[in-house]
């Protein structure tokens, strides 16, 4: 029985390196300090559901096959594909990221990562704002003020409030913790009470708990940290916020200007903004323009949702007002644990972020047409190769009709729907837990990726895998050259 | 006593409607379809994208308790969700985080997918949240497996 001390986790964006296992015979048996979410990684990751041999579907059934054959295959698709599609990356390392971006050159294919449905839109405003931004370490010794704007973290990035913000203990500010579970107790026992209450005196079932208050309360002109949440659902991560903003879906953009005006002591000559009240906005305002050290969050509810990338560059220009009055930080929450790797890559690769499309022989980007949903909808691309990403089961319908039509490859240590419709499948090693790799946490830190057991026999990394189909296709292409 | 009969009067007043709604036609709904993570969904992708965990917690609704009374359903009746894009049927759950009537939640996956809008506006992100559904009871209709998801749509598989 080993105990193996700060790994990191390979689940979010988060990135928490705090782990530590437990390893009997070349299992993870115990997990200490991770989320539910790494939990049901470490301890299931070799369910039943792993590939442990590459398949080839032949007569529409998949077939066991060697690795040497199913490389060849691989290799032979992809070389005379004339427009293939490169997708995924997000869950796999900086090495095999390198090594892909080498095979998508060498064949003259559009490389694209998880961000194009993501927090594409955000990059695309970053470029054109540009961004106030830090580490996550600033953040949990001195931020005093957290926004979590359409983001989930409760649920999406479960220890980013305990390990980066309001519940993490800073050098220079103090843990929430304490006042929200006193909260918590007061709200448990008045619900408790108003159930009895109404159960003797109605006898009728209860319905939906009572909403949160919508009027700015007096806490949130405390000294220590607070809490705003602004999402269209009132999530787990807003019930545990010192106050909380429902905005009407679609509306985040006149929310956010609304914002950047009052900041700039401006008058609204209306009421209400996207169903909020003007006043109670504008005591936001003041909260926001009073606190020392302000940081915020923003998720997928803003590039998803109408407006996408204008949302952000609404965000970014806000957060730019507010530095005039006050210093205050913003941050996508990024979601695979090495997306912001894979952008990173790309970068220094290519020059492009993502969507980088190399049919004419150098790197071009242009989300728009570049971008692999937009391929797929055009119906442009002839092969893909997925890599460590479920786009079947996360892409619109309509775009995942034209990637099923065509020879399909998927490297994936488990079977998911994209493995389901794939003619070629390549088991590979879990990144973080069989075998080792950089990654790039949420804010641009690298973390060291550890290996903790061995892979299952004749199992490779993703990067092993891409090197030798890379050497495949350039044996191919040089056959045909000479 | 009392109580006893107002509900009664209450339960069978429910009753006429009811059954008075179902006779002259299947009540529909006009909402906003949310997507996005929840945790169950997060464990259940990392357990695998087959187990029955991730299956189970993708192929649900959240709604408003208020807007399942009209559609006149209970928690977990299937429920038919159509927009521009597709239709599907999915598990309709009574939201944990109501009151958000008009509001319909599901979380990212194949089902999701089915129902949502793929236009990218030139910029290469589909618009995956805040879309315009209708939603109707379909009790008799079942919410099929991923294996019989996939061959409906794509053939495949």
């Amino acid at each position: 029985m080993v105990v193996v001390k700060a790994v990191t986790c390979p689940v979010c964006g988060s990135l928490c390196d705090d782990i530590e296992l437990t390893i009997e015979d070349n299992r993870v048996i115990k997990v200490k300090n991770g989320c539910a979410m790494c939990e049901a990684k470490f301890l299931g990751y070799n369910g039943e559901h792993r590939i442990l041999k590459p398949l080839i579907r032949k007569n529409g059934e998949f077939v066991e096959s060697s690795m040497d054959e199913a490389i060849r295959k691989a290799a032979e698709i992809l070389a005379e594909a004339n427009y293939p599609v490169l997708y995924g990356w997000s869950s796999t390392s900086c090495e095999a990221i390198r090594v892909g971006l080498e095979l998508a050159e060498e064949i003259g294919g559009v490389i694209d990562n998880t961000a194009t449905v993501c927090h594409g839109p955000s990059i695309l405003s970053i470029q054109e704002v540009g961004i106030p931004s830090c580490t996550l370490g600033q953040i949990r010794h001195r931020a005093d003020l957290i926004i979590y704007w359409g983001s989930n973290p409760w649920s999406a990035h479960p220890r980013h409030l305990e390990r980066y913000t309001n519940f993490s203990e800073g050098r220079f500010q103090k843990s929430a913790w304490r006042g929200y579970i006193a909260k918590i107790r007061a709200l448990i026992g008045k619900k408790k009470l108003e159930r009895a209450f109404k159960r003797i005196f109605f006898k009728r079932e209860i319905s939906a708990p009572p909403h949160l208050r919508r009027e700015p309360p007096p806490t949130l002109h405390k000294e220590e940290r607070k809490l705003i949440v602004i999402d269209v659902r009132k999530t787990k991560t807003a019930e545990m916020a010192d106050y909380f903003i429902q905005v009407e879906p679609n509306k985040d953009y006149e929310l956010l200007q609304a914002f950047r005006a009052l900041v700039r002591d401006q008058e609204l000559d209306v009421d209400e903004v996207a169903g909020v009240p003007v006043e109670y906005l504008e005591e936001v305002a003041d909260v926001m323009v009073n606190c020392n050290f302000g940081a915020l969050f923003f998720g997928l509810g803003l590039t998803m949702s109408s407006g996408k990338l204008r949302n952000i560059d609404a965000a970014l220009s806000l957060i730019r007002d507010l530095n005039a009055r006050t210093k205050f930080v913003i941050m996508p929450m990024r979601g695979h644990f090495n997306v912001t790797g894979a952008n990173t890559v790309f970068t220094w690769q290519t020059g492009y972020p993502y969507a980088v499309d190399f049919s004419l022989g150098y790197p071009r980007y242009n989300p728009g047409e570049t971008s692999v949903v937009d391929v797929l909808l055009r119906g442009e691309s002839d092969a893909a190769l997925v890599v460590a990403s479920d786009p079947v089961a996360n892409f619109p319908r309509k775009a995942v009709e034209h990637l099923v039509s065509n020879p399909l490859i998927v490297i994936d240590p488990h079977m998911n729907a994209t493995a389901q419709m794939a003619d070629i499948i390549f088991p590979s090693a879990f990144v973080g837990i069989e075998t080792s790799g950089t990654a790039y946490r949420m804010d641009h830190v690298p973390l060291p990726l550890k290996k903790v057991v061995e892979p299952p026999n004749g199992i490779l990394s993703d990067e092993e895998i891409l090197r030798r189909i890379l050497r495949e296709v350039r044996r191919i292409k040089g056959e045909k050259a000479g | 006593m009392l109580g006893f009969k107002i509900k009664f009067e209450i339960s069978r007043r429910e009753n006429i409607t009811h059954q008075g709604e179902e006779m002259i036609e299947k009540p529909k709904l006009k909402v906003t379809l949310l997507t996005g993570r929840t945790i169950e969904q997060g464990v259940g992708k990392e357990k695998g994208k087959m187990s029955k965990d991730y299956i189970e917690n993708v192929s649900v609704c959240y709604m408003d308790p208020e807007d399942m009374k009209k559609l006149g359903i209970k928690d977990k009746t299937n429920i038919l969700v159509s927009t521009k894009y597709g239709s599907i049927v999915v598990r309709a759950l009574k939201s944990k985080r109501a009151p958000h009537p008009g509001k319909i939640f599901i979380p990212y996956g194949p089902w999701a997918n089915a129902v949502t809008d793929p236009e990218t506006h030139g910029i290469g992100m589909p618009s995956l949240k805040g879309i315009p559904a209708e939603i109707e009871p379909a009790p008799n209709k079942p919410v099929l497996s991923l294996g019989e998801l996939l061959k409906q749509q794509f053939r495949k598989g």
